[in-house]
């Protein structure tokens, strides 16, 4: 009952047999072999397996491999340039956005397509846009706050200081 | 978790939908967002042995006004509404309503058909559509049919719709001049079912007299409900702090809530109680504006 | 030390290149799913594995009974107890491990779990506590052999008839019962392992998420060293770890399992947890009940205390404390107040729910000591009418009497409670707050501010106390320098988040002079690093941080000796800045440190060892006393019960602080999950032990929406027995939080009569107790 999906991954083409029901998060997973992409949950509610396709951000764990047929699948691997960090890549390091990085490829996945509907959002937009991302260690503040400094430079104007407000 | 075997097909017209659905009857389910299906196919709750994906069926995604219609095809996702400019400017209890189901990622899959269709009384849509008055249209290789919100939903997971049928549209009528609406539910957490939800919508003349009322309660009954009594009590009225408590009431009285991890049945009752009274207030607000 | 380094281990996380234990894939490896019981109590009378047998993929299905023929049936647990690891006639709780199918892939193995089939004969459960001790309660633990009830251990400190003289003659007492609720860790990645078993070679590699794998090499030997591997045959590997919080500090059932059929069949074998069966069968945190007394005077001297626990283990004690420990630091429970008499005991009962007792980002029982006494505190002022951050500042231990001794037998090594509550004050504007209440109070509008003043213990431990199964609790660093002035160190803890490579890497850079990006941080490979007890209680700076200072220390001196020779002076002629020896008097005759080691391969003087490494096993003489003040304002909706927590400032005191970036990250994080017990998380069971919110559906974990803007601060008293003065922060935020977000929705209702509500307070719950005061 295999049938054959032809699936571009960051650019990349990729012809394969897949069962109807195997996930996309396996499927680039366990197949293609981009292991960036987590599994956090069963229920559609940590957002560890966010990738975009066709742009868009979605919970890959929900979403089976043959529904990507014919479309574009971005992962986290696919987002360093040859020119270096996207610069939420760098907005999360330089923010400390992340502490164990479990879920940091699908909360920059998810931040990717915020930013492109929002090109300046607010804290409380932040917060709303991410509210599908679990994260475990961090507390979200410095996560908006990467957000929020990615936003910036993507819009040209100076980053906002990286320092600890830390009184 | 994984799903259990099934095959699938992804027609490229309704017409090749219609004929899968009579080739595999009851065995087969629609994939549109499968954000409601998917899960419960991982959980093992549902084995179907056959999807139909209707994505790539062109004509199915529209969000549009057209003869006296705002008029919602099956696979405009939750998104679509949320970017919609029409949505946007004209029907603020869609901003309100999407921005609370589930979360970004899942509104770009999940579709307001998809919502309705599922035939769950926890799920968003089915109240504010009841306080709108919208139509649903049904497909099927026979032709279509249009079925009034009130009569569509059957019972838990069990809606008009028939094996060999497919939600194509929803109808809403294009509110006329002096109308306000608005939508909230209380959930434990950000995209949480409804421990109560209430949407509201209103017309009024120019006097401030009520021409209009439309409520719909989530969650909170067996079957997504509309408020009758409570609407009834506001119809014909100017709405004082009297009638609103009023209305308030009724719907409290009128739904029949279980109690579960979100409340017992006297707070699902209040909750209503107290929701009706502030969407309705702020229906006449925005009605007002 | 004090600089907010950017972390070395982030460019792998936000590249997608961390490699975390489901990212390993071995050739010819098999997978693994469980079949787990619907019942919380039944005998199983048969199980069927035919049709799963039938299933392509599917190579094998593992019973009890398989396992008892090699007596691995069963293991031991951290506390000493023991633990099934697949049933052979009885299941003790919903989600415990029944059978494992083994199958060529995930997919095949699931579908062997949905075809095997179990036939159960269903038993009344014990599900409450209470009633686990009734007289006609069933024995649960039929295995142990004598068993009559179902009582664990009772612990007890303090003076007793001194605490009942004291409470039956004060002027006040005040009583609240408190549940401290059982809560689940829920890293967002669960738990999992590939076993790796070399028939020829007679040799076991497992990977697995554990935050202790030393303890683990040890415990795979104790358990199956009688079937050939002994503990140089078997090398445990922590990768990336997902996070951890305690909860991957026990052996979990499945890891002795996938162990079990690795060494049968000689194929890799792995096994991935489901976000539910994490949720259902691992570890549970908390589940304390307690009944808390405090005894004063009317014009607000606290006198004592006393704490009577009821602490609920499910069908075996596994928690995660020191041996010594029943009820961990629980003891730590007379808080930072200066008085003398507490009587604390403690009962343990089985139940038929699952087993654990770990931390939930937690040191050993302080966040539910923490939670009493903060509460307890502010009913008294509550009882007396004195503000509640007047009532802490009068009865406050003094800067200056520290060491201090606690009736509970602690010597807090350092602390200044005063300051941390002004700062806290300051930052928040108290006074004006109190004043915005007392406002909205007159129009009956409710909000709340709430005050937690903690002191924690962490850096378990000095090794005369503590042990886990015997090993003591010291933890190791070993630092090797290479020719060319770059390093590698390693230790025996683990970081699951924590930023490890980063701050020990600053530790000794400080000590030795050599950049922080010359040193190469590793941990988590028992085959390298050195023998340590791992990362949990915020125990790794403490312990491992101290020990790298200490052995960096040992290279410092022989450094000196070498810089003597090269330089033709005497050792005490020389004076050290970071990075280099100089002549006193001629600074400009020196050694870079640089210098020195090459000299230690090139050049070394005779009759020195050659080389430049040096390894320390860190034994602390004491624990370490971080403490905090938090204040948190609350908004509350009287008609819907709706939290709305305005403000929360969390002031820190953990002493010297190595990087603030990574100890702000931390306090953020821990106030996160500080809030998470207060107001949404808690595992719920029905009367037939049925886990009622077993998924992410249900189990609340707060999002960046329910999660506040945080704002922190900190002040700085150093340990004055750490190597370097500092103390461990991990924890402090999640052991602090709770009771300041209680004690502000507590003092939001208080008007209403409504003195106390068990965590976490939903708006249902706040709904309800406003209902009974007829307020709404």
């Amino acid at each position: 009952m295999k049938k054959q999906i032809t699936i571009s991954v960051n650019g990349e083409k990729h012809t394969l047999e897949v069962e109807p029901r195997e996930l996309l998060v396996h499927v680039i997973r366990e197949k293609l072999r981009l292991t960036g992409t987590h599994i956090g949950c069963d229920t559609t509610s940590c957002g560890a397996c966010t990738v975009l396709l066709n742009g868009k951000s979605i919970k890959s764990c929900t979403v089976l491999a043959i529904q990507a047929d014919g479309k574009e699948v971005s992962t986290v691997e696919g987002l360093a340039t040859a020119e270096g960090l996207h610069p939420l890549q760098e907005g999360f390091k330089e923010n400390h956005g992340l502490h164990c990085g479990f879920c940091t490829p699908g909360m920059l996945m998810r931040a990717v397509e915020l930013l492109e509907h929002n090109d300046n959002p607010t804290e409380e937009e932040i917060r709303w846009g991410i509210a599908g991302n679990l994260c475990r260690c961090t507390g979200y503040n410095n996560i908006v706050k990467a957000i929020q400094y990615a936003s910036a430079k993507m819009r040209g104007e100076e980053t906002p200081s990286t320092e600890p407000e830390f009184v | 978790m994984i799903p259990a075997t099934f095959d699938y097909a992804a027609p490229a017209s309704l017409e090749e939908a219609f004929s899968l659905l009579e080739q595999h009857g009851d065995e087969a389910k629609i994939l549109a967002g499968g954000h409601s299906l998917i899960p419960m196919m991982k959980l093992r709750f549902a084995s179907p042995e056959f999807l139909i994906d209707i994505n790539n069926i062109p004509g199915l995604a529209h969000i549009k006004e057209e003869d006296g219609y705002l008029k919602i095809g099956a696979l405009a996702r939750e998104a679509d509404l949320e970017h919609s400019e029409l949505i946007r400017s004209k029907y603020p209890i869609f901003m309100d309503a999407t921005k609370l189901i589930a979360d970004p990622q899942v509104r770009n899959m999940g579709t307001v058909g998809g919502n309705i269709a599922h035939g769950d009384a926890a799920n968003d849509h089915p109240a504010v559509m009841m306080a709108l008055r919208a139509e649903v249209v049904i497909s099927s290789a026979e032709g279509q049919r249009t079925v009034p919100i009130d009569e569509f939903f059957y019972g838990f997971y069990m809606t008009a719709v028939q094996p060999n049928e497919i939600l194509t549209e929803i109808r809403i009528p294009v509110p006329g001049a002096g109308t306000g609406n608005a939508y909230h539910k209380m959930e434990r957490k950000v995209g949480d079912y409804a421990t109560a939800g209430v949407a509201v919508q209103l017309t009024l003349d120019g006097d401030g007299v009520c021409t209009y009322a439309g409520i719909g309660l989530t969650n909170v009954n067996p079957v997504p409900l509309r408020a009758a009594r409570s609407e009834e009590v506001l119809v014909g009225h100017k709405l004082d702090e009297e009638r609103i408590e009023l209305a308030g009431q009724y719907a409290s009285e009128d739904c029949n809530p279980s109690t579960d991890l979100r409340g017992d049945e006297e707070y699902k009752r209040a909750m209503v109680k107290v929701l009706t009274k502030r969407m309705i207030n702020k229906a006449i607000e925005r009605a007002k504006s | 030390m004090g600089h907010s380094l950017k972390r070395k281990e982030d460019a792998r996380f936000i590249q997608g290149k961390g490699h975390y234990v489901d990212d390993i894939q071995l050739p010819g490896m098999l997978h693994m799913d469980i079949v787990r019981s619907p019942y919380a109590y039944a005998k199983i009378k048969s199980i069927n594995a035919e049709e799963a047998l039938k299933i392509p993929g599917v190579i094998a299905v593992v019973t009890g009974k398989d396992l008892e023929k090699y007596n691995l049936h069963w293991m031991p647990t951290l506390m000493s107890d023991t633990q099934m690891v697949l049933p052979t006639d009885t299941v003790m709780y919903q989600a415990q491990e029944v059978a494992a199918v083994i199958a060529t892939d995930r997919y095949a193995a699931r579908d062997g779990k949905e075809a095997v089939m179990v036939e159960y004969e269903p038993m009344k459960p014990v599900i409450d506590p209470y009633k686990s001790l009734d007289p006609d309660a069933p024995v649960l633990r039929t295995d142990k052999e004598g068993k009559k009830d179902n009582h664990i251990w009772h612990w007890e400190v303090g003076d007793k008839e001194a605490t009942e003289k004291l409470f039956n003659e004060a002027e006040v007492v005040v009583k609240e019962q408190m549940h401290i609720p059982r809560i689940h860790v829920s890293s967002i990645e669960t738990c999992g392992c590939v076993a790796d078993y070399d028939k020829i070679n007679n040799h076991l590699t497992m990977y697995m998420t554990t935050q202790a794998p030393h303890a683990i090499r040890t415990v795979i030997a104790l358990v199956a060293g009688h079937v050939g591997l002994t503990e140089e045959k078997v090398r445990v590997v922590s990768p990336d770890i997902g996070g951890g919080f305690g909860g991957k500090v026990p052996v979990y059932p499945g890891y002795v399992i996938a162990i079990a059929v690795s060494f049968l069949v000689g194929k890799p074998v792995k096994w991935v947890e489901d976000r539910s069966e994490n949720l259902q069968a691992d570890s549970f945190a908390r589940d304390y009940h307690i009944t808390a007394e405090m005894a004063g005077t009317k014009d607000g001297k606290i006198l004592g205390t006393r704490f009577k626990i009821l602490a609920d283990h499910g069908y075996t004690d596994a928690a995660a404390n020191p041996s010594k420990f029943p009820t961990g630091m629980f003891s730590i429970g007379t808080g930072s107040y200066d008085y003398q008499t507490t009587f604390m005991e403690a009962d343990a009962v089985y139940t038929n729910k699952p087993p654990g007792g770990v931390a939930y980002r937690c040191s050993f029982r302080v966040t539910e000591a923490v939670h009493a006494i903060e509460r307890i505190t502010d009913r008294f002022a509550l009882e007396i009418g004195k503000d509640p951050a007047q009532l802490r500042m009068e009865n406050f231990i003094k800067k200056e009497d520290f060491p201090w001794k606690s009736p509970t037998g602690w010597e807090y090594d350092s602390g200044d409670y005063h300051a941390g509550l002004k700062k806290a004050m300051e930052v928040v504007g108290y006074d004006e707050l109190r004043k915005e209440q007392a406002e909205k109070r007159k129009r009956g509008e409710l909000m709340g501010i709430g005050i937690s003043t903690f002191t924690e213990i962490v850096g378990a431990g000095p090794s005369k106390d503590f042990d886990i199964l015997g090993i003591k609790m010291f933890d190791s660093a070993e630092i090797r320098v290479h020719p060319t002035g770059k390093a590698i160190a390693r230790f025996g803890t683990k970081s699951q988040g924590q930023g490890h490579e980063t701050t020990y890497a600053q530790i000794i850079a400080e000590e030795l002079g050599i950049p922080a990006e010359h040193i190469q941080v590793e941990e988590g490979d028992t085959d390298t690093a050195p023998y340590g007890l791992g990362t949990y209680a915020s125990r790794s700076t403490p312990t491992a941080g101290a020990a790298a200072a200490v052995a960096a220390r040992k290279l410092r001196d022989k450094a000196r000796k070498i810089a003597a020779y090269l330089l033709e002076v005497s050792e005490d002629d020389l004076e050290w800045e970071p990075g280099k020896f100089f002549v006193k008097g001629a600074p400009e005759k020196s050694k870079t440190i640089q210098e020195i080691v090459f000299a230690a391969y090139t050049n070394h003087p005779q009759g020195m060892e050659a080389g430049f490494e040096a390894t320390h096993y860190y034994d602390p003489p004491n624990l370490t006393f971080p403490s905090g003040a938090y204040i948190c304002v609350v908004d509350v909706d009287k008609d819907t019960g709706e939290i709305k927590v305005r403000r929360f400032v969390a002031i820190d005191d953990c002493g010297n602080i190595i990087n603030p970036m990574i100890v702000q990250g931390q306090v953020h994080g821990g106030l996160t999950q500080g809030i998470a017990p207060a107001m949404y998380e808690e595992l719920v069971y029905d009367e037939d032990g049925n886990i009622l919110n077993g998924t992410f559906m249900d189990y609340l974990v707060p999002t960046a929406v329910e999660s506040p803007s945080w704002e922190t601060g900190h002040t700085v008293t150093p340990s004055p027995h750490h190597p370097i003065g500092a103390k461990g922060v991990g924890e402090s935020p999640t052991v602090g939080a709770p009771p300041a977000i209680a004690n502000a929705i507590v003092d939001a209702l208080a008007p209403y009569g409504i003195t106390h509500l068990d965590i976490p307070i939903t708006p249902y719950k706040v709904w309800k107790a406003l209902r009974e005061k007829g307020a709404n």
